[in-house]
């Protein structure tokens, strides 16, 4: 009897739609991800990966169906309990200019709910590990495009989630920085972390991401591993079979 | 605990970096209470010390005009100076401006002649009644009317006065007058001086005491009304920082990250509260030390604290609270810091002005009067005058302080409510 790893995200014919906007709507969604997989989520602009993710995290809420991360439904429990399972890196800079990255982590990481202590040790990790010790005490205001995504990582995962969402943590970033990043990203994913993954840097997807769902109009048109993909649509890269299944048109 | 100290730590260090904020908050409100306090004591020192000049044409050459001078010179409120008994209307005018003065009297001609006149013939008819000398009574027309020039700028209040003391100094000599011609008529000698004065002066004293709370008999003055009210201004000014700093929040991808975090955004609300209550004592604490300590120095009269200084903690304190919650309110129904900024700065000026801060409350009339009542300014502001300038305590600004409370309890739940439409919390 074959022995089914657990879920990571369990979305269950899931709907949802803006008020007054049919142009991003999903109906009858379903997607699974299993724990400590690398899953990339793709798709053209305005396809709804933006929407996906904010549904999954409880930023949005479903109109139907389900959503369970590691088996807790969101919505139908407390936040605090279900937000303590996974660590947001939004594609925007999501932390305070005015204060430095210790300043910043030491006030993530109380409302992620860890110990002073708990924030010390971490701060000094992450810091270390992401190249940030020399600038520890500056303003963020005045860092790089690459610095910042490095802060703007460093927070999302300072509590040690299970599963991190990742909405395009590369974008803007030099070579360097990216891999950096990428690495990291890496190594998190051999502690078991799952990481739920997005960009339009497909290169970069394929050097990450063991399975891909390619999402267009609000439906998931392909999910698979990465590997199984390119020999069914018989494509050599994931940017060639995403131009493939999404077409060649403008997207706005 | 910790997550709420880590919040407040954090809006702290967010705050003293954000240096326009601090200018808004503290210099602002000191430059106005300093700008308007010194142009307010000079109004009062004008009003209040100073005597208003007077310049007298006197057109006439006997007695009763001379004797009117002098009893308008008596009467205490006016700096007279005579000038050529020869001015127009437009003369006078040009004399009172080119003299900075505030009135101008004119004495007619005949005014002794006429004086004399009308003396002598109520002294006939006083005879007459008494039965002593009937045959004697003669006819007498009103004396001619004084002409009293007044600059327009003159309170009606002040010019009311001014008429009542002129009017007391002619009654005065018109009296001596008829004293005189009826001691004559009689005695068929003059009137002795001493008699004269013992019938014509007032001697009873009247004795002014200021009334307060207290007790205390100290005058107010510019600071003790300017201090608290640009002081309360100050409070809720905290609009245009605290305001801004929730929508910043708000728009800024940090409070999508806050959102998914375990932790309720209602912390980050209190936090908020806690750390700009601070900042509002904090205010009254700098505008209370300077109206004490330098005020003196630039020649404005120092503020005397009140005696009851729990009172004056507890007001401040409710002060305080009213105006970060209003603060928060606005922060939180505001989509763009242009939003807030704008209707905070705006709002804030008319609940001021409704309030009582820029025009006395008591100056007001119909619906201005009654929408006193709907700013919360105007509670703090009733507060605090019953402390500084009626020497209250926390007995007399209990009611205050609870209207001041409903208003507050009120924002909460609006900005309860504004955070759950929202989604927010």
């Amino acid at each position: 009897m074959a022995v089914t790893a657990p879920l990571a995200i369990d979305i269950e014919n899931m709907g949802f739609h803006y008020p007054g906007n049919a142009d991003v709507s999903f109906s009858g969604l379903n997607l699974q991800v299993k724990k400590g997989e690398r899953f990339g989520l793709f798709g053209p602009n305005g396809a709804g990966k933006t929407t996906l993710i904010s549904l999954m995290t409880g930023l949005l809420t479903a109109d139907s169906g389900h959503i369970k991360l590691l088996g807790h439904e969101m919505g139908k429990q407390n936040n605090s309990s279900t937000n303590k399972l996974f660590g947001f890196v939004p594609q925007d800079f999501s932390f305070y200019q005015e204060l430095s990255p210790v300043e910043n982590l030491e006030f993530f990481g109380a409302w992620a709910g860890l110990s002073k202590p708990a924030i010390k040790r971490r701060t000094d990790e992450l810091l270390t590990i992401l190249g940030l010790q020399e600038v520890r005490n500056k303003q963020v205001q005045k860092f790089s495009g690459g610095m910042k995504r490095r802060v703007n990582l460093a927070i999302g995962v300072i509590h040690n989630p299970e599963i991190i969402f990742l909405d395009e943590p590369t974008v803007g970033v030099d070579v360097q920085t990216g891999h950096a990043i990428i690495n990291y990203l890496h190594e998190l994913n051999k502690g078991g972390t799952t990481l739920i993954y997005t960009s339009h840097q497909l290169s970069e997807a394929e050097e990450l991401c063991q399975q891909v769902a390619l999402i267009d109009g609000g439906k998931i048109i392909a999910q698979d591993s990465l590997h199984k993909l390119l020999h069914d649509y018989k494509k050599e890269s994931l940017e060639h079979l995403f131009l493939n299944l999404t077409g060649k048109d403008y997207r706005n | 605990m910790f997550k709420l100290w880590t919040t407040i730590v954090k809006d702290v260090r967010i705050l003293l970096r954000d240096r326009v904020g601090i200018s808004l908050m503290f210099v602002m409100p000191i430059i106005l209470v300093v700008v308007v306090t010194s142009i307010q004591n000079s109004t009062f020192n004008l009003v209040n010390k100073n005597k208003l000049s007077v310049l007298i044409c006197n057109t006439d050459t006997g007695q009763a005009s001379m004797q009117l001078i002098k009893s308008i010179n008596k009467i205490g409120m006016f700096k007279v100076s005579l000038v050529p008994n020869d001015k127009t209307e437009k003369q006078m005018g040009d004399a009172m401006h080119n003299q900075d003065a505030m009135l101008g009297v004119i004495i007619p001609s005949n005014f002794t002649v006429k004086v004399d006149a009308k003396s002598k013939s109520i002294a006939g008819k006083a005879l007459k009644s008494f039965g002593l000398d009937g045959d004697t009574v003669k006819k007498a027309g009103d004396v001619d009317p004084l002409t009293l020039y007044y600059n327009p700028i003159l309170q009606e209040s002040l010019r009311l006065s001014v008429q009542g003391g002129i009017r007391s100094a002619l009654q005065l000599v018109e009296s001596r007058e008829t004293l005189r011609s009826l001691y004559f008529s009689i005695n068929e000698k003059q009137l002795p001086e001493q008699l004269e004065n013992e019938m014509l002066n007032n001697n009873t004293a009247i004795n002014e005491i200021p009334v307060s709370k207290d007790g205390t008999r100290a005058t107010p003055n510019a600071t003790q009304h300017n201090v608290p009210a640009w002081t309360i201004f100050a409070m809720f000014f905290v609009i245009m920082s605290l305001g801004g700093s929730i929508v910043r929040e708000k728009v800024s991808g940090s409070f999508i990250r806050l959102k998914t975090l375990p932790t309720n955004y209602w912390v980050g609300i209190i936090s908020k509260q806690i750390t700009y209550l601070c900042v509002t004592l904090l205010q009254a604490a700098v505008i209370f030390s300077m109206g004490i300590w330098l005020f003196p120095y630039i020649g404005l009269p120092a503020l005397n604290l009140p005696s009851d200084i729990l009172a004056l903690f507890i007001v401040t304190l409710v002060c305080g609270w009213c105006a970060v919650s209003y603060s928060i309110c606005v922060g939180v129904f505001a989509d763009t810091q242009e939003q807030a900024n704008g209707f905070g700065a705006v709002s804030i000026v008319i609940l001021s002005s409704i309030g009582g801060l820029m025009v006395p409350s008591f100056a007001m009339q119909g619906f201005a009067k009654s929408a006193a009542n709907f700013s919360p300014m105007h509670w703090c502001l009733q507060s605090y005058y019953s402390l500084f300038l009626e020497g209250g305590n926390l007995r007399d600004v209990v009611k205050n302080i609870i209207l001041l409370l409903i208003i507050t309890v009120v924002l909460q739940l609006v900005i309860f409510w504004g955070l759950k439409r929202k989604k927010l919390i």
